[in-house]
C-alpha cells in the first residue's frame, strides 16, 4: 500500500499544520512517513504546498510525481487546481469551496469551482462555513481533514486523536471546536464516500 | 533509542549533540535555519553552546575556535553563507584542527527561498576538503556523525551538503547511543594554526599529500554503493543525493536493473566510477546542483564514452530534480494524469504580513522619491524584499546580504542623486556596517533607510544580535553626524512624517541615516502568545 498526498492552500491557512497531524496519525498506525514542506519566503500569504507520502513499506524522497498523487487536498480551491497534475486518475480532489482572494487577479468563482467539478470524483466542502459553525473560523484547514479522513487510509478515530493531541496546548475550546470542525468535514462527505 | 519524527535539518542537529560538540554557531537562513532552531533551547541542558551569529564568517570562526581547543563544533548557514564565510573556511583547511569542525550547507535547488542555486560540493573541492551529501533524514543523522570522526581524521572541515527537499523532509530517524564530548585541550603546534607563508606552505602541502587518503576513505565509504545491473544494460547510471530516491523509484518502469553507482561522500571514488562505466557503453549522471559529477566522469573515462545528464540537455541545468524529470531522462513517457484545468491560474506570490511596518516605509519611500525626477532605490535580504512587488515596487536591487549599502554608494558616486539604500536591522549588523564605513569615509550623498523591527523576520523571528536601542550609539560612533541621524516611530498607515524626512535627507550632500523603528506584526503576536502563557 502506498498513499501519496499533496496537501494546498495559502500561507497562513494551516496547510503545515495539517500535514504534521496526518503524518502522525500514519505514524501511530504504523505506517512509514515521509513529510515534505517549504519553509521561509513562500509562507507570507503565498502559495504553499505539502506532500504527504504514507506507505506500509520505507517511502523515501518528499516529491510526489506527477500523476502519482492518491489526493490532492485543498484548503483554496485555486491552489488546489494547481497541484492537479499531481493526481492519478485514479485519485481523488478533494478541496475547500472557498476562495482567499488575496491577489488582483483572481478568478471568477464559478470558474474556479466549475474547474473543480471538472474533475470526476472531486468533493468540493464549504469548508468556511462549517468551521464558523463549529466554533472557529480558523478551523477550515480542519474541515478539511475530516472531508479527507473518509478517503485516507487512516482510522478516523487515530486522526482525531492526533487532532486533539495536536491542539491540546492551545487549550480546551480549540481543542473542542477543532473536533467539531473535524466531524462537520467527515459528515460533509459522507454520501460521497466509498 | 527511540525513533523521531525530524526534519532533515533538526536530524543534522541531533546527530551533532549525539556527537558530542561543544558548540554550534549559526546565522539564519532557508532553508538551514531549523539547524540551530533545534538546538539553541536545548543548549543548556545539553551542555553545549548554541548561539546564533552576526554572519556566516563570524559563526565560522567561533566554530573553528573551538575545534582549536579540542571540542567539535557545528556551523551551519544556507549555500550563500557559504560565500559569506568563504575566508575562514578556505584557510581552515590548512591548520591542523583539534576537535572535528562539521560545516552543515543547505542549497536550495529551484530557489525556493533564495536569490542563486550555487552547488556547495564545488566548493569543498575547492577547499580540498570531503564532503558528505544525505539522501534522507537517516542518513542526514548518520552522515552528521561520520562527518565528524571523518572532520578528526583528516583535520579538516568536512562538509554536509544539504538541499531545500531534505531539510525539510520529515521522516523515522533511528538515533544511535550519544559519544561523550572531547575534553578541551588547545591544539598541541601553534605553528600548525599561524598561516605565515612558510608555515602555510607547509600546510598546504600537507593537505594536498593527504588527498589520496581521503579519496581512498570516499572510495571505502558504505555510502558509496555500486549496484551491478541485472543483465547487459548497455547503460550504468550514476546518481548523488536525493536522485538516489528518485532514480530507484522510476526504474522500475525499466523492466530492467542497469548498474547503478551511488554516491554520498565526495571526493568520488574515481575506481567505482571505472568500474561502473566498464558494465555500460553510456553513463546516465543524475544529481541535484551543478553538472559536477558528470564533468569529473568526463575527465575519469577514456575519450569516447557517452557521458549523458545535465550538460548533454537530458536534465535541466537549473531548477531541482524530479521524479518526472528523471523518469524522462531514462527515457519513459509520463505517467497518466489528470487533465490539468483549462483555467488560466493566476500566480500567488508571498506578501507583506497585513499590518507591517515595512508596507507603511514603502509607502513612504515612493511619497518621498515623487518629489525627485530620478533616484535609485537598492535594497538587501529579507522580508522587505517584497517591497520589490506591487502594490509597492518601491526597491531596484536585491543582489546578497548588505549589498544596498555600497550599492547605493557607487550609484551615487556614478552621479545618480538620490540614492538610497534600503536595509533591514539584522541584514545592517550582517553586512550593511562595513559598506557605511566606506560611505562615511567618502561622506558620500547618499540615504540609508534601516527597517528596525527588531527581529529577524524572514527566516522566523531569531533575535537580532544587537537590540535596536544600540544601533543610534553604533552608528554615531561610526560617524554619522548628528544631524543626519534620525531613529523615528513608523506610524501606522501614516507614512507622511517618515516621507517627509526622507524628501529632506534625500537632498542633503552627505550620508544620512534614517532607522525606521515599529516591531515586526509577527514579533508582537509570538510576544503576546509569550505574555498569556507566563
Amino acid at each position: 500500500m502506498k498513499f501519496d498526498l499533496v496537501l494546498a492552500g495559502v500561507g497562513g491557512q494551516g496547510v503545515l499544520s495539517i500535514a504534521a497531524i496526518l503524518a502522525e496519525a500514519a505514524r501511530r498506525e504504523g505506517l512509514a512517513v515521509l513529510q515534505g514542506e517549504i519553509h521561509g519566503m513562500s509562507q507570507r500569504g503565498g502559495a504553499v504546498q505539502a506532500t504527504l507520502r504514507l506507505a506500509d513499506a520505507p517511502v523515501a524522497g518528499s516529491l510526489v510525481a506527477h500523476g502519482g498523487a492518491e489526493m490532492v487536498l485543498g484548503v483554496e480551491p485555486v491552489e488546489a487546481l494547481r497541484c492537479l497534475h499531481y493526481l492519478s486518475p485514479e485519485g481523488r480532489l478533494v478541496t475547500a469551496a472557498d476562495p482567499h482572494p488575496n491577489i488582483p487577479d483572481y478568478p471568477p468563482l464559478e470558474a474556479v469551482l466549475a474547474a473543480v467539478r471538472a474533475v470526476p470524483g472531486a468533493v468540493l466542502v464549504g469548508a468556511a462555513d462549517l468551521a464558523r459553525r463549529a466554533g472557529s473560523g480558523r478551523a477550515a484547514n480542519v474541515v478539511m481533514v475530516g472531508a479527507a479522513s473518509a478517503f485516507l487510509p487512516l482510522p478516523a478515530a487515530t486522526v482525531e486523536a492526533c487532532l486533539v493531541d495536536g491542539f491540546a496546548a492551545k487549550g480546551e475550546r480549540v481543542v473542542e471546536a477543532n473536533r467539531r470542525a473535524f466531524a462537520l468535514g467527515r459528515a460533509a462527505v459522507g454520501a460521497a464516500a466509498p | 533509542m527511540e525513533t523521531q519524527i525530524l526534519l532533515g535539518d533538526e536530524a543534522v542537529a541531533l546527530a551533532a549533540v549525539h556527537a558530542g560538540i561543544g558548540g554550534a554557531y549559526a546565522y539564519p537562513g532557508t532553508p538551514s535555519t531549523e539547524i540551530l532552531e533545534y538546538l539553541v533551547p536545548r543548549a543548556a541542558a545539553g551542555g553545549f553552546t548554541a548561539h546564533w551569529c552576526v554572519n556566516e564568517k563570524t559563526a565560522y570562526e567561533q566554530a573553528l575556535g573551538m575545534s582549536m581547543l579540542g571540542a567539535r563544533a557545528l556551523v551551519a548557514m544556507k549555500h550563500v553563507g557559504l560565500n559569506v564565510a568563504m575566508d575562514p573556511f578556505v584557510n581552515s583547511a590548512l591548520v591542523a584542527l583539534g576537535g572535528g569542525l562539521v560545516v552543515a550547507v543547505a542549497d536550495d535547488p529551484g530557489m525556493h527561498s533564495s536569490q542563486n542555486e550555487q552547488d556547495t560540493r564545488i566548493l569543498a573541492d575547492f577547499a580540498r576538503v570531503p564532503c558528505l551529501e544525505p539522501a534522507d533524514p537517516q542518513e542526514a543523522y548518520d552522515m552528521t556523525r561520520e562527518a565528524f570522526d571523518l572532520s578528526e581524521r583528516f583535520g579538516v572541515p568536512v562538509v554536509l551538503r544539504l538541499v531545500t527537499r531534505l531539510c525539510h523532509s520529515r521522516a523515522a530517524v533511528a538515533p544511535r547511543p550519544p559519544r561523550a564530548p572531547n575534553p578541551v585541550a588547545k591544539a598541541p603546534e601553534p605553528q600548525d594554526w599561524i598561516l605565515l607563508p612558510h608555515n602555510a606552505r607547509r600546510r598546504w602541502r600537507g593537505l594536498l599529500d593527504r588527498l589520496p587518503e581521503m579519496r581512498e576513505a570516499a572510495a571505502r565509504a558504505a555510502c558509496n554503493v555500486l549496484v551491478p545491473g541485472g543483465r547487459a544494460a548497455g547503460f550504468g547510471v550514476l546518481t548523488a543525493g536525493l536522485a538516489r530516491h528518485y532514480f530507484s523509484a522510476e526504474a522500475a518502469g525499466l523492466g530492467f536493473r542497469p548498474p547503478w553507482l551511488h554516491i554520498g561522500m565526495y571526493p568520488a571514488p574515481e575506481e567505482a566510477i571505472r568500474l561502473l562505466a566498464a558494465g555500460a557503453t553510456r553513463l546516465l549522471v543524475i544529481e541535484e546542483g551543478y553538472p559536477y559529477l558528470e564533468r569529473q566522469v568526463r575527465g575519469v573515462l577514456p575519450h569516447g564514452w557517452e557521458v549523458r545528464g545535465k550538460e548533454s540537455g537530458d536534465l535541466p541545468l537549473d531548477g531541482e530534480l524530479t521524479p518526472d524529470l528523471v523518469r524522462s531522462a531514462l527515457g519513459l513517457p509520463p505517467r497518466p494524469q489528470v487533465e490539468p484545468s483549462s483555467l488560466p491560474l493566476p500566480g500567488r506570490p508571498p506578501q507583506l504580513c497585513k499590518g507591517c511596518p515595512h508596507a507603511d516605509s514603502f509607502e513612504a519611500v515612493r511619497e518621498a522619491l515623487a518629489a525627485f525626477p530620478q533616484s535609485v532605490v537598492t535594497a538587501d535580504i529579507g522580508c522587505y524584499t517584497l517591497g520589490a512587488l506591487p502594490p509597492y515596487s518601491a526597491i531596484e536591487s536585491c543582489v546578497c546580504m548588505g549589498a544596498s549599502v555600497g550599492m547605493a554608494k557607487g550609484a551615487s558616486d556614478a552621479g545618480q542623486r538620490p540614492a538610497l539604500a534600503v536595509i533591514g536591522d539584522s541584514t545592517f549588523l550582517h553586512s550593511g556596517v562595513a559598506p557605511l564605513m566606506d560611505a562615511l569615509a567618502a561622506n558620500t550623498p547618499m540615504t540609508l533607510l534601516i527597517l528596525d523591527n527588531g527581529t529577524v523576520a524572514m527566516t522566523g523571528l531569531q533575535p537580532t544580535r544587537l537590540p535596536g536601542s544600540r544601533l543610534e550609539p553604533l552608528l554615531l560612533g561610526m560617524g554619522v553626524d548628528r544631524e543626519h541621524l534620525h531613529v523615528v516611530e513608523v506610524a501606522p498607515r501614516r507614512p507622511g512624517e517618515l516621507a517627509a524626512l526622507l524628501r529632506d535627507e534625500l537632498a542633503q550632500a552627505g550620508v544620512s541615516v534614517i532607522v525606521a523603528v515599529r516591531d515586526c506584526v509577527e514579533l508582537a503576536k509570538a510576544e503576546r502568545r509569550e505574555s498569556e502563557k507566563a
